[in-house]
């Protein structure tokens, strides 16, 4: 009977994926397949048998295996840490709550070699441990893995956190008073609930630690090499691209699997929730089980994100003779690392808003469209666009930076020249975030308040401005939050393509700690310190915009 | 003139017929109930000819046009879900005029008719107001108000009063049905409460399982319940099978008298609980076995000798008591014999 309405909502949903599509042919695959394309081909033909000898070499197997294992565990352990602080961020109100929300977003989008370097200053010879009791963790794994749940506590709370404090606690308590204990109440009814934002969240995270860089070549040493770690150095420092092509197909291929059971589960798990308003369903702890989980929780934060952020300002206060100032002023000059700069280090910070900024209202629009079109899930092509918009989340960033050199060096699309080539791959890291956030709750919305607006006569476009944007409001700034920290705190690819006279924060403080010396060394630390703030101020006028939308966004938006 | 015609409706869920070969057809400025128990299709019907939901096979009409490919926010009709549905992110009046705004409507425009449709509903200055603050009753009249506002050609009703208590329902019935025969409004409700529906239509239309079965003014459907099925579901337990000779049917509770001209051969009869008198000279002997106070009257559980139990229907001061011996007799105005 409505064949041609049902026809008509295909075509709309193509249309809305076809920005994403375009931007992902275009920035994404054209790059990596150039890149690749050139390690594999050797005068004009492939040369398929390098594939078999990495696959066979027996130190390659070991890095795979390593690579998988400690993604695993460091999962694990980021779900365990991490799940009570969501919680607490999402339940409990206490003071200071904004605030502290924003400080242990701060991690994520700090340059991996920065904090690489803060846990080493911790954990590492010399480090606060060992002044402390002797202890050593720098040799051992276990640097590696409380390094990524630093990294990725952030992700748990706010993708996780976020939904949980938009579900009714209404559902609990009918649980409750059908004669379940608090716990088996939580476990049947909101565990359930909760679960596609676990599952996502854990995919993140296992991405994240499974292409982790940074972290891994600091407090690794020689003995411990991801796969990311192998294509940079076989790219970098050894040249030997066909390796890293081959590399880099691996690893393509394992984050394929990974996303075909993820969808799997989230599949299967997702289901139309009951949401509220968040600003009703926190409250003061009540209880000593509650300020027991609060105190925990906050010690944790603390030990975790606090003692290393602190480990770093305190050594960038330390200035030669006492004077705590010293590496920031020289940050305002030229002449500062050595004659590493062009430009005064300080002006990277208007380079790094100007570019995250961009990158955020790219990483909006392809994701909040991508998104749109994936809301009424439909079909194979659905997931498979689904997947496709996660992959640059498990590709080498090292890849993808070298892909844009070699790729979009030409005309019709010659951005060597453009400033847009550092947010394009910023934003490209950003989407994945858009859509994992915004998803859920999109899929969330109940499906009949979409029916009485359009009974009421809103056309499907105007059914989504009307109805679905107003209510994923929250879901539209948090996303923004998470693509302007990624693009502020991006490295593997915009290292490649930034230009010397316009570095973004973190690849300045690349540059001043490759250079050795106590002085270079204070200046990095100070300069993270300054993106720290730039990120938190970032974030807490997020937070602010999102109290005001809130309420007063009434009856217009 | 036909506002509403379906024909030949029909709509299956995994091969199971929810719709089942529908016929129906609402006159212009007429109030028809779909009056059934809760899986028997009524709620699907409403979704078919709101558009949100496709049909296998038949019609749908509306001012005499066919809706086939016409979209939902295209075809004027009203819907009040079951549970209202409100915005939740908008207030009373961004609610009540959202349908205006769809529309078009000028903003002086939209304001005047938001605050028109606010007293209509009995909730005047309430447009401020945050929907989450409502109360039940309150979320019924802006859920009413909202469904009104852009002047639909049919306003459905889906379970309208449900969710509310008992003196709530039984006094918004009565103004649905003065406001609707003020405003002229063509309205296609459906509900599983007899007395909601008898109370609200010019016409019931009683389904189940999908199909129609019987459809009339409330009295005659009261009245003249046209299958066991009905008779059921309008809570009519005393059914019997019989055998019709002359003016009296043959039953397991002995003769019941049955209205002249009745056609001879096996059938099953209905005796309302208002027709079995209990009287010393009654010819069947029965033991209580049960008493239901219905504020004017109480209903007598009956255990006969042989045959299933039945209902009678006496005044307060005369009901017997549980375990006492009567007798009783069947009264012919009150028997009602089915197919």
């Amino acid at each position: 009977m409505t064949t041609p309405t049902r026809r008509r909502s295909a075509a709309v949903r193509l249309g809305l994926m076809a920005l994403p599509l375009a931007f992902f042919a275009l920035f994404f695959a054209y790059p990596v397949a150039a890149i690749t394309g050139r390690g594999l081909k050797e005068d004009g033909q492939w040369q398929l048998g390098r594939v078999g000898d990495v696959l066979t070499d027996p130190a390659i197997g070991h890095v795979l295996w390593f690579t998988t294992w400690q993604a695993a565990a460091s999962t694990a352990l980021t779900l365990l840490v991490a799940l009570p602080g969501a919680y607490v961020f999402a339940r409990l109100d206490f003071p200071g709550k904004g605030v502290l929300r924003a400080v242990v977003t701060v991690p994520f989008v700090l340059p991996t070699v920065v904090a690489g370097s803060a846990f080493l200053a911790l954990l590492g010879r010399g480090g606060l441990l060992d002044q402390l009791w002797g202890v050593r963790l720098d040799t051992t794994v276990w640097a590696i893995l409380l390094a990524h749940v630093f990294f990725n506590y952030a992700v748990v709370v706010r993708t996780v956190g976020g939904l949980w404090a938009q579900l009714d606690p209404r559902q609990e308590e009918a649980a409750r008073v059908l004669g379940a204990s608090r716990l088996r109440a939580w476990r049947t009814v909101t565990l359930p609930a909760l679960t596609p934002a676990v599952a996502s969240a854990a995919l993140m995270v296992f991405l994240f630690t499974f292409t982790s860089f940074g972290v891994v070549q600091i407090l690794g040493g020689p003995r411990y090499a991801t796969l990311e770690v192998e294509i940079y150095q076989q790219t970098a420092q050894l040249l030997d691209l066909p390796t890293a092509a081959v590399l880099t197909l691996v690893q393509f291929a394992a984050v394929g699997v990974l996303l075909a059971v993820h969808a799997r589960t989230v599949r299967r798990s997702e289901a139309t929730l009951r949401l509220v308003d968040p600003a009703h369903t926190a409250h003061r702890p009540r209880g000593a089980a509650q300020w027991a989980l609060l105190c925990g929780v906050l010690g944790t934060a603390l030990l975790l994100v606090v003692v290393p952020l602190a480990v770093l300002v305190q050594r960038s206060l330390d200035g030669p003779g006492g004077d705590a100032l010293a590496f920031y002023r020289a940050l305002g000059s030229a002449e500062s690392g050595g004659g590493t700069f062009t430009v005064a280090p300080l002006e990277a910070v208007g380079n790094s808003l100007e570019y995250a900024l961009a990158a955020t209202a790219v990483a909006l629009l392809v994701g909040g469209l991508a998104a749109a079109a994936l809301t009424r899930r439909a079909g194979r092509l659905a997931r498979g666009f689904d997947a496709l918009l996660m992959l640059p989340l498990g590709t080498s960033a090292v890849t993808v930076g070298f892909g844009f050199l070699i790729a979009l060096d030409e005309p019709p699309l010659d951005l060597r020249s453009s400033w847009l080539l550092v947010p394009l791959a910023q934003a490209l890291v950003g989407v994945p975030f858009v859509v994992r956030t915004m998803l859920p709750v999109l899929r969330a919305v109940d499906a009949r308040l979409r029916e009485a607006a359009a009974v009421l006569g809103a056309s499907p476009l105007r059914v989504w401005r009307e109805v679905d944007l107003p209510l994923v409001g929250r879901a539209v700034a948090v996303a923004a939050g998470f693509a302007f920290a990624v693009s502020l705190g991006e490295f593997g690819a915009t290292v490649f393509i930034a230009r010397p006279d316009s570095p973004t924060l973190p690849v300045a403080v690349a540059r001043l700690l490759a250079r050795p010396g106590e002085s270079t060394y204070g200046q990095a630390m100070a300069l993270s310190t300054v993106l720290m703030l730039v990120c938190a101020a970032a974030l807490l006028v997020l937070e602010r915009v999102r109290v005001r939308v809130r309420t007063d966004g009434g009856s217009e938006w | 003139m036909t506002m509403l015609r379906l024909e030949d409706l029909t709509v299956r869920f995994g091969g199971q017929a929810v719709l089942d070969a529908v016929d129906l057809a609402v006159g212009e400025g007429e109030i028809v109930c779909v009056l059934g128990p809760s899986g028997s299709g009524k709620s699907t019907l409403l979704r078919v000819v709101a558009g949100l939901q496709r049909a296998e096979a038949g019609r749908v009409l509306l001012g005499g046009r066919d809706q086939d490919g016409v979209p939902t926010h295209r075809r004027e009709v009203g819907l009040m879900f079951q549970d209202h549905q409100l915005f939740p992110q908008r207030d009373v009046a961004g609610n009540v005029a959202f349908g205006l705004r769809m529309r078009g409507a000028g903003r002086a425009e939209t304001a005047a008719r938001v605050a028109e449709l606010l007293d209509l509903v009995g909730l005047p200055g309430a447009g401020a107001r945050p929907v989450r603050e409502l109360s039940g009753g309150e979320q019924q009249r802006v859920a009413l108000a909202r469904a009104l506002a852009p002047g639909p050609r049919l306003l459905m009703l889906d379970e309208p009063l449900g969710q509310l208590d008992r003196s709530l329902r039984e006094r918004l019935v009565v103004e649905l049905r003065t406001l609707f025969r003020r405003l002229g409004t063509t309205v296609l409700a459906v509900t599983h409460d007899q007395g909601e529906a008898f109370a609200l239509a010019d016409r019931v239309v009683v389904m189940g399982e999908g199909r129609i079965a019987q459809a009339g003014t409330p009295l005659e459907v009261w009245r003249r319940p046209a299958s066991e099925f009905v008779a059921r579901f309008l809570g009519f337990e005393n059914v019997v099978a019989a055998t019709v000779r002359g003016a009296v049917a043959e039953t397991v509770w002995g003769p019941v008298p049955v209205p002249s001209g009745t056609a001879e051969g096996a059938c099953r009869v209905l005796v309302r609980p208002g027709g079995v008198r209990i009287a010393p000279d009654g010819h069947l002997a029965c033991v209580v076995a049960g008493r239901t106070f219905r504020g004017d009257h109480v209903v007598v559980r009956l255990r006969p000798e042989g045959g299933p139990e039945l209902d009678a229907a006496c005044a307060l001061a005369v009901a017997p008591e549980v375990g006492a011996s009567v007798r009783v007799g069947f009264a012919a105005e009150d028997v009602v014999v089915l197919p």
